[in-house]
């Protein structure tokens, strides 16, 4: 039954977008005095498909809770013996459950949008659910007519398929829906953006309206991507943290957009400059996203993350893509020219250097893009190449550097115009930190260039983002701007861990009998035995290690090779160290003959402050969002009370 | 660049910056992609044209049977690629997945040395019996069934 | 300077032109049987197994659809997919097979190990019938109809996600 209904909402949900997109389209295209009959019914049908799309979800989340096998999604991914998180979290672990959370998600936003976002236009609002509505639809077509997750099987199955304990796994579990998250997000800001395209009206408010929402999906993409990058350095056993794979560049990509978006809309939202950058830069946010899970799950590019492909699908997410990006480029080819001029600044001013930020983001972007699709092109041409770190790091660096040096320095300037004189004293501090920075880095070689500049950037980057807190009450400052300290801070703690790791990891690659001692940095890794052990569906030869740092007390560590029978698959499990200063990483081999075994050590120094200035920069973002959010509402409820009053006046 | 500039003009500098720099980047990458992109060999091309030592490059073959030797360090592995055209020798420190072996289907990461051993840094081994790597499939049918005769 | 408004479409209409060109390559990377929907080479195994008779192409033209299983007793997926086999085997499938270069002693301890799912088992010590009908590596299974037409090739081991695919594929071979 619960299926019978799940469906029954779908499609409900499905025609309520279709009356969002129609309604919302003719009452924006009604004339300016006049309003459309049907204007009213725009905002009910985004809550009411908000409401029937969730709906639709939690029954899917009932079906794969109480195991019903006459499901066939329910039959092919999930078993009655699995722990309940696990059945609950099968309901998205598969893509077309995962498609039906994106939509839900989607519609969920859409309907708070309607239900309480009142500072725009009525028209305005009406063209962006009008557009929420259009992507929407996109959505529950690809679902009711190629990826129907409630179909029924003819006979119900005895037993499920999913009890592989491979994908048992908590991080697998809410990894996904987190970048899904994020991706949602730019999908409402690109609503607003298209709205605000279509009518013209790029304001403030616009910017305003707009923020919380990219503040949200980036500080979910944040998280998704630290987490993600963890996850890669524990899991695949290399001892990297980031390998530019497709899959990890599917959710870079939008970030860079979104991080070049937020810092334009607060440029709108404070100085009304920079409008029709943002329009583009909203279209380009969610272009991002779907370009992203186009080639995640099209199988177009080979990834080291395996992934569930399938060109059919690539295929629909392609069309939906060039619709929705097509169209709204279009829309911003002929339009944009007529959206009037934002206000003037000086290049000395906040504008100025937020305007840097924004054209190098857009640069690294589009060198992650151009290095990440750059396989296909030549594939097209039957010649095969593979993109790597040989060319995104040190081209990248060509702008990630000088965004930096700008960075030092934009948050203490004033909007619309500033003189570098003014800040003079905070100049010098940064400017003799940078100094001292290069005559370290000089004694420290030979390190390379780009770890070099790194630990030069970093410490002069950490204390320049709290020099904004000087002469300030700390007290009363806004929360936003602690929050944009805290991100500036987590950037320069995750470039100090990047740099560090890579001028002073240690690594040794050894083959030692038991009993034996292996040394890397400080460390001293002694082998005392190697043991067979067994799991649900794999074994694996168990490294007992005991590891002392600087000879103190030895710490014991069992990292493990392990062998999956179905589908048959090797891991390694490695094992870690942390202390404050850095990580132990070791990974223990095959058998090298004469009783020797292999071992991998790796002594990385602060290499955990990249996960920790991922964290913080998550942080900054989380409170930038509580302070906006605040601030929203109180500005509403004092707009509230003076509209009373003058009504009270009146009588 | 200050407040005097007229709106036009500073609307028409934003515009160039931006264009400089995304057009920079983009002909930055161009050049960049040409140098550093590690292009796909089977060992017949790489036997016929050498790539040059400083380049990364990645080499796709089957290991030849009986070719796979470990030398005294227990670490360091070498072993011949083969396409059933040309073989090269290839040198490999680290910790090969299980099952990595002989007349497996591989893909080797790395540089071709000077002495004509290619070093490699990373190795990828697909463990399903069936996979050839997609690199490989421009093979011709008796290179094929060479492979598979060589497996079995 | 409104025509440079247009360049951002131009260059996501050349993505979507060459994404959608990459799509329709096909993008297999299996060697895949040039030999469905011909009938299978003549050939006569001889048995593998003590317990099991041999495998001979007439076996397969009494009308009866089956399976036709290539496998080895050296070879890590076949071990795999024995539960698939066994559950093909229950909901009703006629699985024959053929061991691929392999010893009696050794087929004997694979069978006693893993299940015996097979009605027949052919012995190819040459790979003589496993390169006759298309197949490139163990192990791969062929939906055989009942006139001896080889149906449809499924590469590498039987996931539990694959069972569906295939009894369907056998009923529409008995029609």
């Amino acid at each position: 039954m619960a299926a019978e209904l799940g469906l029954a909402a779908m499609w409900l949900a499905a025609a309520l977008a279709a009356l969002q997109l129609v309604a919302g389209a003719m009452a924006m295209n009604a004339r300016a005095d006049g309003t459309s009959e049907l204007a009213p019914l725009v905002r009910p049908a985004a809550v009411l498909q908000g409401l029937l799309a969730a709906f639709a979800f939690l029954s899917l989340i009932y079906l794969f809770a109480v195991t019903d096998l006459s499901v066939k999604l329910v039959a092919l991914n999930s078993h009655s013996a699995k722990p309940l998180i696990f059945k609950v979290a099968g309901a998205w672990g598969n893509h077309e459950g995962s498609m039906l959370l994106w939509v839900t998600v989607m519609s969920t936003a859409g309907a708070l949008i309607a239900l309480v976002e009142r500072r725009l236009p009525e028209k305005t609002m009406q063209a962006t659910l009008a557009a929420q509505g259009f992507v929407a639809l996109g959505f529950y077509a690809f679902l009711l007519f190629s990826s129907n997750p409630f179909e029924r099987l003819p006979t119900p199955a005895l037993e499920g398929n999913g009890l592989n304990p491979l994908l048992q796994d908590i991080g697998l579990a809410f990894h996904p829906p987190t970048l899904y998250f994020g991706y949602v997000g730019l999908s409402v800001a690109f609503s607003f953006a298209v709205g605000a395209l279509l009518t013209r009206q790029v304001t403030p408010d616009f910017a305003r309206a707009m923020r919380p929402w990219i503040l949200g999906a980036w500080i979910f993409l944040t998280v998704g991507i630290t987490a993600g990058s963890y996850w890669a350095y524990y899991e695949l056993g290399w001892g990297g943290w980031w390998f530019w794979d497709p899959v990890e560049n599917a959710s870079l990509m939008p970030w860079l957009a979104a991080t070049a978006l937020l810092h334009s809309a607060s440029v709108l939202a404070a100085r009304d400059a920079l409008r029709t950058w943002t329009i583009m830069l909203g279209v380009v946010a969610f272009s991002m996203s779907m370009v992203g899970t186009f080639l995640v799950r099209s199988g177009i590019l080979t990834s080291v993350h395996a992934f569930a492909v399938d060109p059919e699908r690539g295929t629909f997410i392609l069309a939906l893509l060039a619709i929705y990006i097509g169209g709204a480029l279009a829309v911003f080819a002929f339009r944009a020219g007529t959206v009037a001029e934002g206000e003037r600044f000086s290049i000395t001013s906040r504008e100025g250097a937020l305007v840097v930020n924004n054209v190098m983001l857009s640069a690294i972007l589009a060198i992650v893009l151009v290095g990440t699709l750059y396989p296909l092109l030549t594939e097209a041409f039957d010649v095969r190449v593979s993109v790597g770190p040989p060319y995104f790091n040190p081209v990248s660096a060509i702008f990630f550097f000088p965004m930096v040096a700008v960075l030092l320095v934009g948050p203490l300037l004033r909007w619309r115009r500033d003189s570098l004189a003014r800040i003079r004293p905070s100049l010098v501090i940064v400017g003799l930190l940078l100094l001292v920075g290069i005559m370290v880095a000089l004694l420290l070689s030979p390190i390379g260039i780009l770890p070099g500049l790194g630990l030069v950037f970093a410490p002069a980057l950490a204390v320049a983002s709290v020099l904004p807190l000087r002469g300030r009450s700390l007290r009363r400052l806004p929360l936003a701007t602690w929050g944009m300290v805290v991100a500036h801070l987590g950037i320069a703690v995750a470039l100090f861990g990047m740099a560090s790791e890579s001028a002073f990891s240690e690594e040794r690659l050894v083959a030692v009998q038991v009993g034996q001692t292996a040394e890397v940095g400080p460390w001293k890794v002694r082998l005392d035995g190697i043991q067979p052990v067994a799991g649900p569906n794999w074994t694996a030869l168990q490294g007992r290690m005991f590891a002392s740092y600087q000879g103190g007390r030895e710490i014991e560590i069992d990292p493990q090779s392990r062998s999956f029978w179905v589908p048959p698959q090797q891991t390694t499990e490695s094992a870690l160290v942390t202390r404050w200063n850095g990580q132990l990483y070791a990974v223990v081999g095959n058998e090298a003959g004469d009783g020797k075994w292999q071992l991998r050590l790796w002594w990385k120094p602060f290499v955990t402050f990249i996960w920790y200035g991922g964290l913080l920069i998550a942080l900054g973002g989380l409170l930038a969002l509580v302070g906006r959010v605040i601030a929203d509402l109180k500005r509403r409820h004092a707009k509230g009370r003076v509209a009373q009053r003058r009504k009270e006046a009146k009588a | 660049m200050t407040s005097g500039l007229k709106p036009k003009h500073q609307r028409l500098v934003l515009v160039l910056l931006a264009l400089v720099a995304i057009i920079g980047a983009g002909t930055l990458a161009a050049w960049a992609l040409r140098n550093q992109a590690s292009y796909f060999y089977v060992p017949k091309e790489m036997m016929a044209n050498p790539p040059s030592p400083d380049r990364g490059v990645r080499l796709g073959g089957m290991v030849k049977a009986g070719s796979l030797k470990t030398d005294p360090d227990g670490v360091t592995i070498r072993f011949l690629v083969d396409d059933g055209e040309a073989e090269v020798p290839v040198k490999f420190s680290g910790i090969v997945p299980d099952l990595f072996v002989e007349g497996s289907g591989v893909v080797a990461e790395g540089h071709l040395g000077a002495d004509g051993t290619f070093v490699a840094d990373n190795l990828l081994a697909k463990h399903d019996e069936n996979y050839v790597p997609r690199e490989l499939q421009d093979m011709t049918e008796a290179q094929k069934r060479m492979a598979i005769e060589e497996t079995n | 300077m409104n025509r440079w408004f247009i360049l951002p479409l131009v260059l996501f209409l050349a993505f979507v032109g060459l994404a959608g060109y990459m799509l329709t390559k096909p993008k297999d990377e299996f060697v895949e049987s040039r030999m469905i929907g011909k009938p299978l080479p003549e050939f006569a195994l001889p048995a593998a197994a003590v317990d099991r008779p041999g495998l001979a192409t007439r076996d397969f033209r009494d009308g009866k659809p089956r399976l036709l299983n290539i496998w080895a007793s050296w070879c890590i997926p076949c071990a795999a997919e024995a539960p698939q086999l066994e559950m093909l085997r229950r909901q009703g499938a006629d699985v024959v097979s053929v061991a691929i270069r392999d010893r009696p002693e050794d087929v004997a301890g694979f069978l006693a190990q893993y299940g015996n799912p097979y009605s027949r088992i052919g012995a190819d010590n040459l790979s003589v019938v496993q390169l006759g009908i298309g197949s490139s590596g163990v192990p791969e299974t062929f939906v055989i109809d009942g006139q001896g037409i080889i149906r449809y090739q499924h590469i590498g081991d039987i996931r539990p996600s694959d069972v569906p695919t295939l009894l369907e594929k056998l009923q529409e071979a008995a029609k």
